[in-house]
């Protein structure tokens, strides 16, 4: 009968299955739970999977939304690609460029002079703070902890980057810089310790103390830097501040810095990653925080302070969206004003960026680099109006943003996992 | 035996990626009969009732139903055959009420999309009244008992006109009362000429309620016979493979010096209350001091304010002549108490952690596992390598989450934690809860070589026949007070009636 040859075929290339294998090495016969399949086939599948299928199905629905206005989404997409510089990679040449902080020239595959170089600096000096804002949700995340308030702590970060970047008019860059950029980051960390610690004490959810402290925030900067206050600039009529003394300003290594180059701000950043991941994966601190956010009453039976980790836990995550805070006004903004105050949106990006990133290191760098080029391909600076509505192309970013965070709420892996599931059944 | 069985599957096999959970099974039902499938843990018995209730496809073997061969490819097509399955964990909707969890989707309806509540609830009413099960159709769901949420799932599968009634583990999740009260629905049900599937792994339950008993061992039929003549031990053989002892063999201990001292000890609950009042005992080291107990009378507050868990009211707890009284979890550990606790998946592990992970819950903080706050990821692992071998844990490596393990795996790797950190009081908080017979033999072996090696071996625990094998004394409370002391020659009458607030005022054995 041909159901028996199918049955000995089968059995043959029984040992090494089809397409998945179980992670662990069996013991022959021995037979694991249900759940050993499942969780096997969900951790390998949907910890890739789900992003890049969220990512996708944004994308898809957002070409809907731009065929519904009448214009082609293809072109768009493209004009977009192009606005992002990340097309600069993709045009390999023979060109010479200046080797960083220097004045030897070598030979280069890139032009780094093309304005495709120059979009790509703008798309990249907007992803070192998502970079950091990101990793500011992603460690509260580790700890169980959902900090909604990555944009208060970035203000507090740009606020006493301000201060002590607009102060001290005579000290050496090498002083200045990491000066600004520690208090930046200490002032975070102080004011996510603030929902730390009440999360820790009292019980309060961090959500609400978070968001609360937001508004704090912005309200605060909003009288700083306002007609009349203390941190606003020597222009009386405008409410901005000064500028920061050049002692504070990083080294822009790519492009001018009279046309926003790149700063150095970008090399802190993907430091940042690195150092997160060595946090979170390699350190005792990290543990605990894997732990308590897993599972706080076995961490609790293991010895470890649930309360101690809450704080700690927020107050590195602050210390991140502060820094974010500090990079930007050293790295290209160098002042702030009143209105920026109420437009920037870069902790609720970075917000995106971790949820789309899954809070790992690589996960939150690529997701950042994702918004930032969105962002700026989107901007009306770099898109043709012809070709689409800048106006309108902004708001497709926050359509994408949107909906990735609607799809990893979703959890498209694990739909693709059940009708894979089915399919097999 | 002349007549042809109800329900017949023949050479199942279903294969998981490297797995193959069921072999080649063949499996009948008569009519009217009570039919258990005993195995451990991961045998495959729920892969196969999973297969006869459309969950999974075999990918081999057919099943008859009265000599038919039958398709399920759904949980529908096998409701439409007259098979009900009563899951281990209800698929019951909490907020609503008990008619309405059994009419669901095939509800009564008024003017084509009203629930017609009284039709419902009278349909209920006839069903619960002809089964014998006992329920209040306008109670919410989540106000009543786990035993009464357990009939509600019989009464759905038999509203949806079930034949076979599927039953998954159903006494995991009840108490001894609530067990012999659904032995008597079963009966019930089988006069009325219903066929039941009684999946199990406890051997006294299978003798009670079945007829015949098949077993299955990795996958594979060991062999199907009749409850009648059957003993618990050679059903243990057959399902473990090997011959087991049920009964524990224990030398006399040598006890020592007092190891952990507890005096006058009063503990607050959660809610205020007192739960423990004004315990006191010493356990020595070499001996095993059982703990027993209904529950909820004050074993895990006692508990958890030893391991420093719960802070403690007024009272003393010393620990090998330290005074523990007022100590962290932290400090408690350092000072050499293990704890085995009595719910792992709440306490014992972090599930999604790796077992080097959660082995190194405590000892993280130590080298070589860690220097100045940096983690040694090779002697963590080279750490859980050696754990894992001497514990025998199977099914899993270092890198494996821990919730991919058995119960009984994950109940090893919690126990090799607590010993390999060689406490001097071990409490062990019903160490065998949900295990099966095999694991059961190796966490009571486990627990008798630690006291033979000297440690103070604290044990709590529900069931009786536990306290009474494994202990050197026994002691009862009741209401958050020890009621008596007996030795482990007491008969669970004995203890039972203590239990029960009978036993003060009895006479204690010193």
């Amino acid at each position: 009968m041909s159901d028996d040859e199918k049955r000995v075929d089968e059995s043959v290339e029984l040992p090494k299955s089809q397409d998945e294998v179980p992670q662990a090495p069996l013991e022959p016969g021995v037979i694991p739970p249900p759940s050993m399949h499942f969780a096997s086939r969900f951790d390998g599948l949907s910890g890739i999977i789900a992003p890049l299928l969220t990512t996708l199905i944004a994308f898809l629905m957002g070409g809907l939304v731009v065929a519904l206005t009448g214009k082609n989404p293809i072109k768009v997409y493209h004009a977009i690609w192009n606005g992002t510089g990340l097309n600069w990679f993709f045009h390999i040449g023979n060109h010479s460029a200046r080797i960083p902080f220097s004045t030897t020239h070598m030979w280069f595959p890139w032009d780094t002079a093309s304005i495709s170089a120059q979009n790509l600096q703008q798309t990249l000096l907007l992803t070192s703070p998502i970079i950091l804002t990101g990793l500011a949700v992603a460690f509260a995340f580790r700890c169980g902890m959902f900090n909604i308030g990555g944009q208060g702590q970035y203000f507090a970060g740009t606020i006493f980057a301000v201060w002590v970047g607009t102060s001290f008019s005579s000290l050496s860059p090498w002083v200045h810089i990491p000066l600004v950029l520690v208090i930046g980051a200490l002032a975070g960390a102080a004011y996510a310790g603030i929902a730390g610690i009440l999360k820790a004490t009292v019980g309060a959810h961090e959500v609400i103390s978070t968001i609360m402290l937001n508004w704090i925030s912005i309200w605060v900067g909003s009288y700083l830097f306002g007609q009349g206050g203390p941190l606003q600039g020597s222009q009386a009529s405008i409410p901005i501040s000064n500028d920061i003394m050049e002692s504070a300003k990083l080294p822009v290594f790519w492009g001018l810095k009279l046309l926003q180059g790149l700063s150095i701000g970008i090399f802190v950043a993907v430091a940042m990653l690195v150092v997160y991941w060595i946090l979170i994966n390699r350190t005792t601190l990290g543990f605990e925080v894997r732990a308590v956010g897993f599972n706080p009453e076995a961490a609790r039976y293991g010895g470890i302070s649930v309360a101690r980790n809450y704080f700690l836990a927020m107050a590195i995550s602050g210390s991140f969206a502060g820094l974010a805070g500090a990079v930007d006004i050293t790295g290209w903004e160098y002042r702030i004003g009143e209105n920026d105050i109420h437009a920037n949106q870069i902790g609720f990006i970075g917000l995106a960026a971790a949820l789309l990133g899954r809070n790992t290191a690589l996960g939150v760098g690529l997701a950042s680099l994702l918004f930032g080029a969105l962002i700026n391909g989107t901007s009306g600076r770099q898109l043709d109006p012809s070709i689409f509505r800048p106006e309108l192309a902004g708001n497709l970013t926050t359509i994408i943003q949107g909906l990735v965070i609607l799809f990893v709420g979703l959890n498209l892996g694990g739909v693709w996992v059940w009708l894979k599931r089915r399919r097999r059944a | 035996m002349a007549e042809a069985p109800l329900l017949e599957l023949r050479g199942i096999t279903k294969r998981f990626p490297g797995v193959l959970a069921n072999d080649n099974v063949n499996f009948d039902l008569r009519s009217g009969e009570v039919h258990a499938l005993l195995g451990e843990n991961g045998a495959g018995k729920s892969t196969l009732m999973n297969i006869l209730y459309g969950l999974y496809t075999p990918d081999d073997g057919e099943i008859l139903l009265r000599g038919k061969p039958i398709e399920l490819g759904s949980t529908r097509a096998a409701i439409e055959h007259g098979i009900g399955m009563v899951h281990q964990h209800f698929m019951l909707i909490p907020v609503m009420t008990v008619a309405e969890n059994i009419v669901l989707a095939t509800e009564p309806r008024r003017a084509g999309v009203l629930l017609d509540y009284d039709a419902a609830r009278k349909r209920v009413r006839e069903l619960s009244e002809r089964y014998g099960l006992l329920v209040d159709p306008d109670a919410r769901v989540d106000r009543i008992s786990v035993g009464q949420q357990q009939r509600v799932e019989i009464l759905k599968a038999l509203y949806r006109g079930a034949e076979i009634l599927i039953l998954d583990e159903p006494t995991a999740v009840l108490t001894p009362q609530e067990a012999k009260e659904l032995f008597e629905i079963l009966s019930s049900l089988k006069s009325q000429g219903k066929s039941i599937i009684f999946i199990s792994h406890k051997l006294n339950e299978v003798l009670e309620v079945a007829d015949r008993i098949t077993t299955l061992r990795r996958g594979v039929v060991v062999d199907t016979i009749p409850a009648a003549g059957a003993t618990e031990e050679s059903l243990a053989r057959m399902m473990v493979g090997r011959e087991v002892l049920l009964r524990v063999e224990k030398k006399p201990g040598h006890p020592g010096e007092p190891l952990l001292e507890v005096d006058d000890l009063t503990v607050i609950d959660d809610r205020g209350l007192e739960t423990v009042r004004g315990v006191s005992f010493a356990v020595r080291g070499g001996e095993i001091l059982g703990l027993a107990g209904v529950d909820a009378n004050g074993q895990s507050e006692l508990i958890d304010a030893i391991a420093g868990l719960r802070p403690v009211k007024s009272g003393r707890i010393v620990v090998d002549g330290h005074d523990l009284t007022h100590a962290k979890a932290k400090q408690a550990l350092d000072a050499g108490i293990g704890h085995i606790p009595e719910d792992r998946h709440l306490r014992g592990l972090v599930l999604p952690f790796t077992l080097t992970e959660n082995l190194a819950l405590h000892a993280y903080r130590q080298p070589p596992n860690s220097k100045r706050g940096f983690l040694n990821l090779s002697a963590m692992t080279e750490r859980a390598r050696r754990l894992l071998k001497e514990f025998d844990v199977r099914g899993g490596t270092p890198t494996t989450p821990a919730a991919a393990l058995s119960g009984g795996n994950q109940q090893k790797v919690v126990l090799a934690r607590e010993i390999d950190g060689d406490p001097k009081v071990l409490i062990a908080a019903q160490p065998t809860r949900g295990l099966d017979v095999g694991a059961i033999e190796f966490v009571h072996g486990r627990l008798l070589e630690q006291r033979d090696a000297g440690r103070a071996i604290f044990l709590v625990s529900l069931e009786l026949e536990e306290v009474l094998s494994l202990a050197d004394r026994i002691l009862v409370i009741y209401e958050g007070r020890i009621v008596g002391e007996f030795p482990p020659t007491a008969t669970e009458e004995e203890l039972g009636f203590a239990m029960t607030g009978g036993g003060r005022g009895e006479e204690a054995v010193a």
